[in-house]
């Protein structure tokens, strides 16, 4: 695993679309790969996901400010009576609350999905459970994707959950209470760093978190890994097809 | 059961000169063979009796004790002195271990030694609403392995909320020759290789009951058809429950099993079964006297017009001619034009669980009007206060209701209100126990339901808007929860939500002297609410609370509690390390679980807690995200 989090390099050990792209100039590690020529896809990936949820990923930083303004844990949230100055939408999910076990939960969402006329809202109850795997972690996690609204709450969430394996990595950058929330520190953590995410489709095929929009990957997506960089080589050129198929 | 334990005592006292002098201790010689055939003949002596009197006392209360079945009057019986312990080492057959980590496989094999049935149960009941994390633990591998050395005769085991695996299933199958029943509840990590190995291993199987498991996600390839694995001879078979297997079932082979399972009494299908197979089955069994419904319908309703007259009139007739039937499940895409074929065991059914049928009380009221000896009810809310209504009108005799929200979420529309609550109550007098989901609820309706139901042993309310008042006075609903704990003398179960100030759990305090279980959520407004429950209810077990103002200072008063409980959960309370380490300092038997799931941002707060009492010490499978303090 590499020492640090070195944002110069933008580590993000992918090839451009169609190959090596700058080649192994440089360090010959192929795992670490740290090539420059490596960051104009990176710049693509960005501005993939700005473009796509400028305003989502705004709003959701902005709504989850407020949860951690209100509550240390954004799990379970205490509150007694609402809060007269913000409308209210929906309030945000509890975990496990009301008390309904999710074999009956699954089953009747299955129901509703099936024979009723989509409302509005998407019910809720559905949980989109995912295994979540990372290359060096000895057991695999599982994340509830309707739990968040876009890609950074998913990408804040699986930071946290495999905080213990990668402490190495960010433990000099360290992510504080406040920072977690900055939405362009998340996005360096995990470009920045040597682990890519990457999810398997309903087809079967792995793609690149971030392609297409959130609500579509959370339809196809069914399991989640983060993998080392050197191994999410020439997942580029099939994410791009997919990617002009769909959109 | 009895004869066979006899049995095999007598067996094991010709044999067994070792284990006599174990049994009698130090002091006393050989004397073994006397005992034995004075033991086996129930009682009568042929012999004269040996030297020893304790000898003979022990003889005669291992025959007294034989007949003692209840495991807390075997408890206070092994307290009575250490022969008496001895003795009922000796003749216990029934192993209860309701929290798995509360002792170690080896010291309960070691103690009991002619166990033939065992019941096991893991993780704390949060665990089915998420809030226990993947890998905790309950782990039922140790157990598994320190049974199969121990117990060779063993027939019966029954998990709650365990981990197993494949290989556990394997192992049992290989160690147990006897092996007759098994019934997994809320279990999880074992998959169709397991039950494969359970069906073709296990030739005395009587039982196989999965309630609820959550099996391991397979692929299409990696299924196992373990309804093939059964004998192909007449089985022994009386319970095949298999509703909440995910994964198809090859129904060929689930006729032919059926055909030669004469035993066979209980059958809880998967939803993959449709309701022209249910026929088929049905006719193969009408012995049958508990039935899962599977699907009750048709993958292609639509496409199958034409046929459902034909259909329905076949159903009929086999529900008619099935006389036994006493109990009906399943219903998952029930189409209601096959709802009405059941009327001709309606007046026998004494449960009828409709409750993932998304049914309407027009729906209902023709099914329920014949249901006059029904006992036990579960249901969706979608029948509304009208459907209640229905059923207080004719179920004179419901013991257990539960209304279970057909939209699971806090901010959902309620279907169902204090009026079906009320409505019950007036209704069914002999109600016993209920679970009854809403979103307005009153103080009147509770109370109405603390005064008609004097029977009550469960009380479980479940207002899902988190902190809902009273939705007519918009009072906290303090004086209803009070009038249950006041009114209900036998209640030993309760769940409260809602509105609560600590006048709730003052009044529990004061009142539910034979409360064992508590749960509590996003309730009470201080410490105080947490002291009262802890100093004043002195049969308390299990108490599990989320989300509620109770701090360190709370969780002090209970100091005096805690070896009495099974458990205490806590999460999302008030609670900070400092409190959490005083008490594990304090109760050196107590385990302290902190549960860190997701990295807090102060390492102060406990976020989860987990308390239990064992002699088994801190355990050593506990995941990174658990402390032991």
């Amino acid at each position: 695993m590499s020492s640090g989090l070195r944002m110069e390099e933008t580590e993000l050990r992918l090839g451009l679309p169609g190959g090596g792209g700058g080649g192994g100039g440089g360090g010959g590690e192929v795992e670490s790969g740290k090539n420059s020529g490596k960051r104009g896809f990176v710049e693509i990936v960005d501005l993939k996901l700005q473009l796509q949820t400028p305003v989502g990923v705004q709003e959701a930083a902005a709504e989850a400010a407020e949860k951690v303004k209100r509550s240390p844990n954004d799990d379970s949230i205490v509150s007694c009576g609402s809060d007269p100055e913000k409308p209210s939408p929906p309030k945000a999910q509890v975990v496990g609350w009301p008390p309904v076990r999710s074999f009956r939960k699954n089953i009747l969402s299955v129901h509703s999905e099936k024979g009723r006329k989509e409302e509005g809202e998407k019910s809720s109850s559905l949980a989109a459970l995912v295994k979540v795997s990372m290359d060096g972690a000895p057991y695999l996690r599982k994340v509830d994707l309707k739990t968040h609204r876009s890609y950074q709450e998913l990408f804040v969430a699986l930071q946290k959950m495999f905080d213990s394996f990668t402490t190495g990595d960010y433990g000099s950058q360290g992510m504080s209470g406040r920072d977690f929330m900055n939405e362009r520190k998340v996005k360096d953590l995990l470009h920045g760093s040597e682990y890519v995410p990457t999810y398997e489709d309903k087809d079967g095929d792995w793609m690149l978190v971030g392609d297409v929009p959130w609500e579509m990957f959370v339809a196809s997506c069914k399991r989640l890994s983060i993998m080392k960089g050197s191994e999410a080589i020439g997942l580029a050129p099939r994410a791009m097809e997919k990617c002009k198929n769909k959109c | 059961m009895r004869e066979e334990r006899s049995d095999m005592s007598e067996d094991e006292d010709g044999g067994g000169g070792v284990e006599q002098k174990e049994r009698w201790g130090p002091s006393h010689g050989g004397g073994g063979g006397g005992c034995g055939s004075a033991k086996s003949r129930g009682g009568v002596w042929t012999d004269p009796p040996p030297p020893f009197s304790d000898q003979v006392l022990e003889n005669v209360l291992e025959n007294v004790l034989q007949f003692l079945v209840c495991r807390r009057d075997r408890n206070a019986a092994s307290l009575v002195c250490r022969s008496w312990y001895r003795a009922e080492a000796q003749t216990r057959g029934e192993l209860f271990i309701g929290n798995c980590y509360a002792v170690s496989p080896r010291r309960a094999t070691d103690r009991f030694r002619r166990v033939r049935s065992v019941v096991l149960k893991g993780k704390p009941r949060f665990a089915d609403f998420s809030l226990v994390p993947l890998g905790w633990g309950a782990h039922f591998s140790p157990w598994a392995s320190a049974m199969a050395t121990a117990y060779p005769w063993l027939e019966r085991i029954c998990l709650k909320r365990m981990s197993i695996a494949d290989y556990d299933l394997s192992l049992l199958a290989f160690s147990f020759p006897f092996f007759k029943d098994l019934t997994l509840i809320c279990c999880d990590g074992f998959g169709t290789l397991g039950l494969a190995v359970i069906a073709e291993k296990c030739r005395h199987l009587r039982v196989l009951d999965l309630i609820e498991a959550y099996l391991e996600e397979e692929e299409e390839d990696e299924v196992v058809d373990w309804v093939s694995k059964f004998p192909q001879t007449t089985t022994s078979l009386e319970t095949l429950g298999f509703d909440c297997v995910v994964s198809t079932v090859n129904f060929e082979a689930l006729e032919a099993l059926v055909a030669r399972s004469p035993a066979l009494r209980q059958l809880r299908v998967n939803h993959h079964v449709t309701v022209d197979q249910l026929f088929r089955l049905m006719v193969r069994a009408p012995q049958l006297t508990h039935l899962g419904t599977g699907s009750f319908g048709h993958p292609a309703a639509l496409a199958l017009q034409g046929d459902v007259m034909e259909h329905d009139a076949d159903l009929v007739s086999a529900f008619a001619a099935s006389k036994s039937i006493v109990s009906l499940s399943g219903f998952r895409d029930v189409a209601s034009q096959y709802l009405p074929a059941i009327y001709p065991v309606c007046a026998n059914l004494t449960t009828l669980n409709c409750s993932f049928a998304e049914i309407t009380a027009d729906e209902l009221k023709p099914v329920i009007h014949h249901c006059h000896n029904l006992q036990k009810f579960w249901v969706l809310d979608t029948v509304r206060d009208e459907g209640l209504q229905a059923v207080a009108a004719t179920c004179k005799d419901l013991r257990e209701l539960r209304v279970f929200p057909l939209n699971a979420t806090e901010d959902s529309e309620g279907f169902v209100s204090d009026v079906g609550l009320a409505a019950i109550s007036q209704g069914c007098r002999r109600l016993r126990s209920i679970l009854y989901f809403c979103q307005q609820m009153t103080n009147k309706a509770v109370i109405t339901m603390s005064k008609n139901c004097q029977e009550l042993v469960v009380f479980r309310l479940c207002i899902m808007g988190r902190h809902l008042p009273d939705h007519l006075t918009k009072e906290p609903m303090d004086e209803g929860f009070g009038a249950i704990v006041m009114n209900c003398k036998k209640l030993t179960r309760l769940a409260v939500s809602g509105l609560l100030t600590d006048k709730a759990f003052g009044y529990i305090g004061k009142y539910g002297k034979s409360i064992r279980t508590l749960s509590v959520a996003f309730a009470g407004d201080s410490d105080v609410g947490l002291r009262y429950v802890l100093e004043g209810c002195p049969k308390l077990q299990k108490l599990e609370i989320r989300d509620s103002p109770f701090g360190d200072p709370a969780l002090l008063s209970g100091i005096h509690q805690y070896y009495n409980m099974r458990f205490l959960w806590m999460n999302s309370c008030k609670l900070s390390i400092r409190g959490c380490n005083d008490v594990a300092q304090r109760l050196p038997r107590l385990i302290v679980e902190v549960i860190r799931d997701r990295p807090e941002a102060d390492d102060e707060t406990v976020e989860k807690l987990y308390m239990y009492r064992s002699l088994a010490g801190p355990r050593n499978d506990a995941p990174p995200f658990v402390m032991i303090l």
